[in-house]
């Protein structure tokens, strides 16, 4: 056994806020050693990404952290800044999460890679070409030379993840901190990533210091693994003696939060709510002012479907294949070719005033629960605001009535509906914006990734809930996700789909057991069903 | 559990705002600063000794003081000075308690009616004249009268403290005034451009960019060319043009807040446009706008105190923060207190604006938690 490069020692990390002290991190202590990997895994807000930007001084303005973080003996903590400039970027690395915001977009990724080559190991302009040349085809990239040249916004998520590491593994780091950095990313690109960490921390010896929410990643890549619960170390040791025989009831929940069950099926004469054929949207066609038409960009091309009461249809692919513009499409929310009937009735052409009385039985839950509610309006306002278009006689105490009525049946306490977005979690953002789907009972929800924002555990409840209000409602979803795990626990069919285009359709059990196109088989080997 | 549960206390982001403003001691403290100021200039001008478009010959650019004028060696050179208009001679006089007491003298003897050339200066009242034992000799009595300039008068004569406050209701009748009517076109035409979007945003966008290649003193010139000069085309003028600003900022936020997912789902929902901009949209723009609008009152003050020394501004009697400094300007060398005074007031008015703006900025910026 190696000493450990990086020990911490009773971590805590303290916030001022206008309510008083908030301990973020309290007590945690854990080590690594040279050449490994340890997750450190919990759910929002337990403090895991809190614990190294604190030892790495990035903390908040307001932040404040106790404590002893020795690498190689020298305690980091409260080290000048000058002192912690030259371990920082050298000898200890990060990636972020979001690779779009991490890179500069105004210089190419060639001159991003160089500056801090020529500034750190003094390396001169073409040595360090060189050498960025060499990092990039360490990290897979194609065509190095061309891509220098490359801008942030011309590459991929995936890509440009992929010139984070470079950057961050260019001086040789012992240590690289990962901060969630697969979450923004398809699950196709996740496991991309992740084989090339392993690969490289075998080919670099360095140790890897993964932070996420998500233990697939965790068993899939790390040694050890440190389990965090509201700033408190809950449970570290082996990965797999964690998940073989997890010692306690937290993160046994953790394990078993994936969602289970399946959907029993619709009855074959049951009647079709909405039907969709051909339907087509193309971006980028406006006519300009002296300037010929473009052809524009076919996001969505000739998708058909059939949804029967009661039944959900999964619709499934990366980002970018239309999944959320076929929703969009379907709500009329954006222009569309091909025809929409609800309940038989032809929507496409319909005059938005026509329209708005079938709006209330096409409902959405958007997928951003922070984005999609407005933080100026109280909980109880913004389930209530259908009603106020659909039901202009109901009085306003009928109207909160009824919005308390549909938040308690989301399991939202309805004491809460006076409180503002900002005050609540993601998952009880979610269940506010299912209410106010709800409270106008319609027929249809459309279901645009309304978990992928949320962690594992509170995933399982949404989950849940949806089946239930299903069952209880006879409701059709059209549930849009990436995630095969939660499409799996909830839909009765599937649709996968890559560049618009469908590129295979089933039953649910079918597509997901025996994938008949190579897409399908890599969308499934990667959400780590297969 | 179909009844209406009890009401809990919710902490709005606005009353959240409003607790970070009062945990910021220099915005309060300049908050409560533009109160009192907005309180004197409102009610000091009925409050102060002197009107504001009194004129006192005797006391032209008489310097601040903060004890009653006349001062006592003013009183015999004004005393000669009346006397000399009066046609009659002083031979001796004195002072006890306010009143003055003076032998005149005079060849033809002193008439009756000389007690109203004293009457007449600013520094005497109540004169009585009592014939003399001679024929050419009266005693005068008069009260010495007691005036207060605490910032001293201007070359007319006229009291600096009744006309600073006198100019800060203008100052910040126009600031708010003019902020206001920017704030509220500004609003609404932003909003609606970039709500509705496509062409109709590109035509109206157009016509904000015509208006601004309109240099804006021609603009103004133009105005009092053909209305005449007027108080009110001060706020016209002002506020025409510092809408633009306005509406192009809230044009950018309302493309931004447009395509959030809330403003969708309200589509989706079947919330009409004006439904949407009026309970989604416009009460998301509200932290923007309110910083602007802080930032923006300050500028339309410059604004108005630049037309004005230009002359297009306000007229007398009627003064404002501009004009006096334009008049204290050119009195530097031997009234310094011109100027003085009305580039205090105005600045540090224009600080606690500039220091409310930053707070507010600060407490309504959700990040900085």
């Amino acid at each position: 056994m190696t000493t450990p490069i990086l020990e911490l020692r009773d971590i805590h990390v303290r916030f001022a806020t206008l309510d008083g002290a908030v301990e973020a991190v309290r007590g945690v202590s854990f080590s690594i050693r040279r050449g490994e990997t340890v997750a450190v895994v919990g759910e929002s807000g337990s403090g895991k990404s809190q614990i190294m930007m604190g030892v790495m001084g990035l903390l908040a303005q307001n932040g404040r952290i106790t404590g002893i973080a020795e690498f190689h003996g020298m305690n980091l903590i409260g080290l000048p800044r000058r002192a912690l400039n030259r371990i920082r970027g050298e000898r200890i690395a990060m990636i972020f999460q979001e690779p779009m915001t991490s890179l500069d977009p105004l210089f190419p990724i060639g001159a991003q890679l160089i500056e801090p080559l020529c500034h750190h190991q003094g390396l001169s302009r073409k040595a360090a070409h060189a050498r960025a040349i060499e990092l990039l085809q360490l990290v897979q990239i194609p065509e190095p030379e061309r891509r220098m040249a490359a801008y942030p916004h011309e590459l991929s998520g995936g890509q440009r993840q992929r010139v984070m590491i470079a950057m961050a593994i260019s001086n040789n780091p012992e240590l690289l901190i990962a901060d969630e950095p697969t979450t923004a990313l398809d699950v196709t690109i996740q496991a991309e990533i992740l084989t090339l960490l392993r690969d490289l921390q075998e080919r670099l010896g360095m140790a890897i210091l993964f932070i996420t929410h998500d233990l697939h990643v965790v068993r899939r890549i790390a040694d050890r693994v440190v389990v965090m619960r509201r700033g408190e170390k809950v449970e570290e040791g082996p990965v797999e003696t964690v998940f073989a025989t997890p010692q306690n009831a937290y993160t046994r929940a953790l394990i078993d939060a994936e969602p289970e069950g399946r959907k029993p099926p619709v009855a074959l004469d049951a009647p079709v709510v909405l039907e969709v054929r051909d339907a087509a949207v193309t971006f980028g066609r406006r006519r300009r002012l002296f300037q010929p038409a473009e052809p524009g960009f076919r996001a969505v091309n000739g998708l058909s479907l059939t949804l029967r009461r009661g039944e959900t249809i999964g619709i499934v692919g990366e980002s970018g294949s239309g999944k959320s513009t076929l929703a969009r499409a379907i709500l009329r929310l954006l222009p569309a070719t091909g025809t929409i009937r609800l309940h038989g009735r032809a929507i496409e052409d319909l005059a938005p005033r026509a329209l708005l009385p079938l709006r209330r039985d096409m409902q959405v839950v958007m997928q951003d629960p922070f984005g999609s509610l407005s933080p100026r309006m109280t909980a109880g306002q913004i389930v209530a605001e259908g009603l106020l278009v659909h039901h202009p006689a109901m009085s306003a105490a009928e109207r909160d009535r009824a919005a308390a009525e549909a938040l308690t049946e989301c399991q939202f306490d309805p004491a809460l509906r006076n409180r503002y977005p900002h005050e609540f979690s993601g998952g009880q953002r979610q269940r506010i914006a299912i209410a106010r789907a709800l409270v106008l009972k319609p027929s249809i929800i459309v279901l645009d990734e309304p978990t992928s924002a949320l962690d594992r555990q509170v995933q399982k409840q949404i989950v849940d809930l949806l089946r239930r209000l299903q069952a209880e409602h006879g409701l059709s979803y059209l549930f849009i996700s990436h995630d095969l795990a939660v499409v799996r626990a909830l839909s009765d069919r599937i649709m996968v789909l890559k560049s618009g285009e469908l590129v295979e359709a089933g039953p649910c059990a079918e597509v997901i057991g025996a994938p008949k196109q190579d897409y399908t088989r890599r969308l499934v080997q990667a959400a780590l069903l297969g | 559990m179909t009844e209406t549960a009890p009401l809990a206390p919710g902490r709005s982001l606005w009353s959240d705002a409003w607790a970070r403003l009062r945990a910021n001691r220099a915005a309060s403290l300049s908050a409560l600063y533009l109160l009192l100021m907005a309180l004197c200039c409102g009610i000091g001008p009925f409050v102060v000794p002197n009107d504001y478009t009194t004129i006192h010959q005797s006391y032209t650019k008489v310097p601040p003081r903060l004890s009653a004028y006349p001062t006592p060696e003013m009183i015999g050179p004004a005393l000669d000075q009346v006397a000399k208009r009066a046609r009659v001679e002083i031979r001796d006089w004195h002072e006890t308690g306010g009143e003055i007491t003076a032998t005149l003298t005079a060849p033809r003897g002193v008439d009756d009616r000389a007690a109203r050339y004293f009457d007449r200066s600013d520094l005497f009242d109540g004169a009585t004249i009592t014939p003399g034992a001679e024929v050419t000799t009266a005693t005068l009595t008069a009260r010495v009268e007691r005036k207060w300039f605490l910032f001293g008068t201007d070359a007319n004569g006229r009291d600096l403290l009744a006309r600073t406050l006198v100019a800060g209701r203008v100052s910040l009748a126009i600031g708010l005034m003019a902020g206001l009517v920017a704030v509220v076109i500004g609003v609404l035409y932003g909003a609606t451009s970039g709500f509705i979007g496509g062409k109709v945003d590109e035509a109206m966008m157009r016509v904000v960019d015509i208006l601004y290649s309109l240099p804006f003193i021609f603009f103004v010139i133009m105005l009092v060319v053909f209305f005449g000069r007027n108080f009110l085309l001060t706020f016209l003028a002002v506020g025409a043009v510092m809408w633009l600003d306005m509406a192009r900022i809230v044009r950018g936020q309302t493309l931004a807040l447009k395509r959030l997912e809330f403003v969708q789902a309200a589509e989706a929902l079947g919330v009409s446009r004006a439904g949407i901009l009026r309970r989604h949209i416009l009460p998301n723009l509200l932290g923007p706008v309110i910083i602007y609008m802080t930032l923006l009152v300050p500028t339309v003050i410059i604004m108005e105190s630049f037309l004005s020394y230009l002359g297009l501004g306000v007229q007398e009697p009627m003064s404002s923060w501009g004009v006096l400094i334009s008049q204290g300007a050119k009195n530097i060398p031997h009234a310094n207190w011109l100027l003085a005074f009305p580039a205090l007031f105005l600045i540090s008015t224009l600080f606690a604006l500039n220091f409310i703006g930053d707070g507010l900025r600060d407490a309504l910026d959700p990040r900085d938690r």
